[in-house]
């Protein structure tokens, strides 16, 4: 485990500051919010509410009883000719790739976009084993030319305008400059296509992993993860233990929710039922197939009635689109890969809450995330459970404690709290006019006053609090 | 004409720092015909501790406005953040006591959100108010997705003579307030402030109107920094305006 971590505050103004950043994050979510919207809309999905609750009733029970689904799905893969292959953290998921393709001769590996092989960095766990890994979606293959993680856990390239992608194509494959992203386009297809005739081996994530049939549901429009599922002689799907559904049915709610809240698609351009290996008879498809089971953490989550709704979720981004604090600081100031509100509930309980303790109170807790979660992930009440965990394990220190230890005996205590209002109403500087504080002297201008008037004036306390007014009305009445 | 007593809880930062929001808020259910009780003991609701992950602090602030209002029949409360705190989160804050749970989970029919309380209780949507000018309102954050406050204070600013309404078009986006989000994290604070502020600019409105003193504290914070006129009102002020 890393050291604890504090408030990137580098990071978060530097995006801040960055006009270009903060209008590409602000369209680009704007765009996404716009979107899903329209496609969520009554006339557009009239049972939306209705297969929201349902999705979220699927999830708990599959969650529930997730050891049972484990089993059912080991079997049903291994009938189609796969076989499920579990794996208790990212090191094990390199090994048996890296294994695999020794064993199978193969150097090369196509990907689709996986959030889950991002999580456990297997492009550089394969590469340092003499394995090359190429992303095929076209944003995060922009983002391996960068050396950059995902900015947004459904558009990992949001943050790149099409001159940025421009200096990436042009600087690490040297073609000419193009700025037309058709164009831009092209030129990825065309290294790509060439990567999907060569490799031996294809890794994709899973949006869905059927229990009762041992399909894995992948969802996407580039046509990539098809790809990457059905050129290689080898398919790998590697999917967390919680994206386990139970039946084929099923997704009749969740499709109808994933790609609206994701991109205000009905349907994405592709949806692929991926099942086992070729078996006789059949024209296509892999000759081997794996489906990676990955624990790396999850099973924590389970342990914990209060938190293990964390675990619904289906990745579609729609948090991070609409949380007011994502659309400012973007994706790369949070700790791990999963950025914005969930990426703010998951990350403490996948690495424990000391070690980026300042993570649960990055949120103002307006709660526009849970409102769009499709799955209805109560992501407000994580947090604050999960601030309680922050401080309770002493990771804020004792200052912040006895401060609210005395805060909280003064507001028990009417009297002290009715005098010290008093005197901090004595005490304030109050501008001519009656307009807002400015500025503090300094010995005032410190702490959470010091902080608020960076941003924002100040108002002084009244000068007749509204129990003094109150009194006075009553007597002179 | 509707009669009973109402008991107010003005919350703390309307009892300190904007205490014409509670005055108002009393005229208005005074010339419904209510009788206002301020029970004198009254402080927080005790949100800033449980926001912060200091539930036992809180919950000591909680015990304490369980006593000081026992037996008061109607809370009325200026606030959707600090109504849905003791309406929703106080239960919570007594884990393995029954009796304090039990006591908590009592409030929730209790407590009213000011405009839910002219609507829902006084019944009616005309408090004979006038006001000139043109307003946009804000919606805070718990009084929409925890209250489910959304439609209510438009109706009664509606009825407001003289008022004419301009929505935002982004209305329902958080201020950046968030208790001690403001100033733990500042600069992402104040830069929520400024997107609503651009926002209600472009409405053209004169004032903003909330039914959260807390959110207008932190737009007229970042509206006077920007030194632009545009003036916050509680709902409660624009109500009592005749």
């Amino acid at each position: 485990m890393k050291g604890q971590s504090s408030v990137p505050q580098a990071g978060i103004e530097s995006t801040l500051g960055d006009a270009r950043l903060q209008l590409a994050i602000y369209t680009a979510t704007g765009r996404l919010i716009d979107h899903r919207k329209k496609a969520v809309s009554e006339e557009a999905l009239p049972d939306y509410q209705e297969l929201r609750r349902i999705a979220h009733e699927l999830k708990r029970h599959t969650i529930e009883n997730l050891d049972y689904y484990l089993a059912q799905v080991e079997r049903k893969v291994a009938e189609r000719g796969g076989k499920v292959v579990y794996c208790e953290d990212g090191a094990e998921v390199s090994r048996f790739v890296l294994e695999l393709a020794r064993a199978r001769g193969e150097r090369l590996v196509v990907k689709s976009k996986s959030m889950t092989t991002e999580e456990i960095h297997l492009n550089e766990a394969l590469e340092s084993g003499q394995v090359e890994a190429v992303e095929t979606d076209l944003g995060e293959y922009l983002l391996q030319l960068a050396h950059e993680r995902p900015y947004h856990i459904v558009a990992p390239a949001l943050h790149k305008t099409r001159y940025d992608v421009a200096d990436i194509l042009t600087g690490s494959l040297g073609v000419e400059r193009e700025t037309e992203p058709e164009k831009q386009t092209k030129i990825a297809r065309g290294v790509l296509r060439e990567k999907f005739l060569e490799a031996g081996i294809g890794i994709t994530g899973a949006n869905f992993v059927v229990a009762g049939s041992g399909a894995v549901v992948v969802v996407e429009n580039e046509g990539n993860a098809r790809l990457s599922s059905s050129a290689p002689r080898i398919h790998i799907a590697v999917a967390g233990i919680e994206k386990l559904i139970p039946r084929a049915r099923d997704l009749a709610v969740f499709l109808k929710l994933l790609g609206r809240s994701a991109t205000g698609q009905a349907l994405s351009v592709y949806t692929s039922f991926l099942a086992g290996a070729r078996r006789e008879g059949e024209a296509d498809g892999p000759e081997e197939f794996y489906l990676v089971l990955l624990d790396n953490g999850r099973s924590k989550l389970l342990a914990d009635r209060d938190k293990r709704e964390s675990l619904y979720c289906i990745r579609c981004g729609a948090c991070l689109n609409h949380c007011p604090v994502y659309r400012k600081i973007g994706g790369h100031n949070y700790p791990w890969i999963y950025s914005g509100p969930i990426g703010a509930i998951i990350t403490p309980q996948f690495h424990g809450v000391e070690q980026d303790p300042w993570l649960p109170f990055a949120s103002s807790l307006c709660g526009a995330c849970a409102e769009v979660c499709p799955v209805k992930i109560d992501i407000p009440k994580v947090l604050l459970k999960l601030r309680a965990e922050v401080t309770a394990s002493g990771a804020r220190g004792g200052t912040e404690r006895r401060v609210f230890r005395v805060w909280a005996w003064v507001m028990a205590h009417p009297w002290w709290y009715g005098v010290l209002g008093k005197m901090a109403a004595a005490l304030s500087p109050r501008p001519a006019g009656g307009g807002w504080v400015n500025k503090l002297p300094g010995w005032m201008a410190v702490g959470p006053l010091g902080s608020w008037l960076k941003e924002r004036d100040l108002p002084p306390p009244a000068e007749q609090s509204f129990r003094s007014q109150w009194e006075r009305r009553r007597r002179g009445a | 004409m509707a009669t009973g007593r109402v008991s107010i809880f003005v919350t703390c930062i309307v009892d300190q720092v904007f205490p014409r929001a509670g005055m108002a808020m009393a005229e208005v259910l005074e010339r419904l015909g209510y009788e206002v009780e301020f029970r004198a003991g009254q402080t927080c609701c005790g949100q800033p501790a449980f926001n912060s992950g200091y539930r036992e602090e809180a919950a000591v602030v909680a015990r304490h406005f369980l006593r000081v209002f026992e037996g008061a029949e109607w809370i009325v409360v200026p606030s959707g953040s600090c109504g849905s705190m003791i309406a929703h989160h106080y239960e919570e804050l007594f884990p393995g006591d029954q009796e304090m749970a039990k006591r908590a989970r009592a409030l929730e029919g209790r407590v009213f959100e000011f405009s839910r309380f002219l609507l829902e209780v006084a019944r009616t949507d005309d408090v004979g108010a006038r006001y000139e000018g043109v307003v946009t309102y804000h919606d805070s954050c718990h009084a929409l997705r925890e209250m489910h406050i959304k439609e209510g204070p438009r109706r009664l600013l509606g009825k407001v003579r003289g008022l004419t309404l301009k929505e935002m078009d982004i209305a329902e986006e958080c201020c950046g307030f968030g208790g001690t989000f403001s100033v733990k994290f500042p600069e992402v604070s104040g830069g929520m402030a400024r997107t609503k502020v651009a926002s209600i600019v472009r409405t053209g409105a004169e004032a903003v109107v909330s039914i959260d003193s807390s959110c207008l504290m932190q737009l007229q914070g970042a509206l006077s920094r920007a030194g632009v006129g545009v003036k916050t009102m509680h709902l409660a002020e624009v109500l009592a305006a005749r």
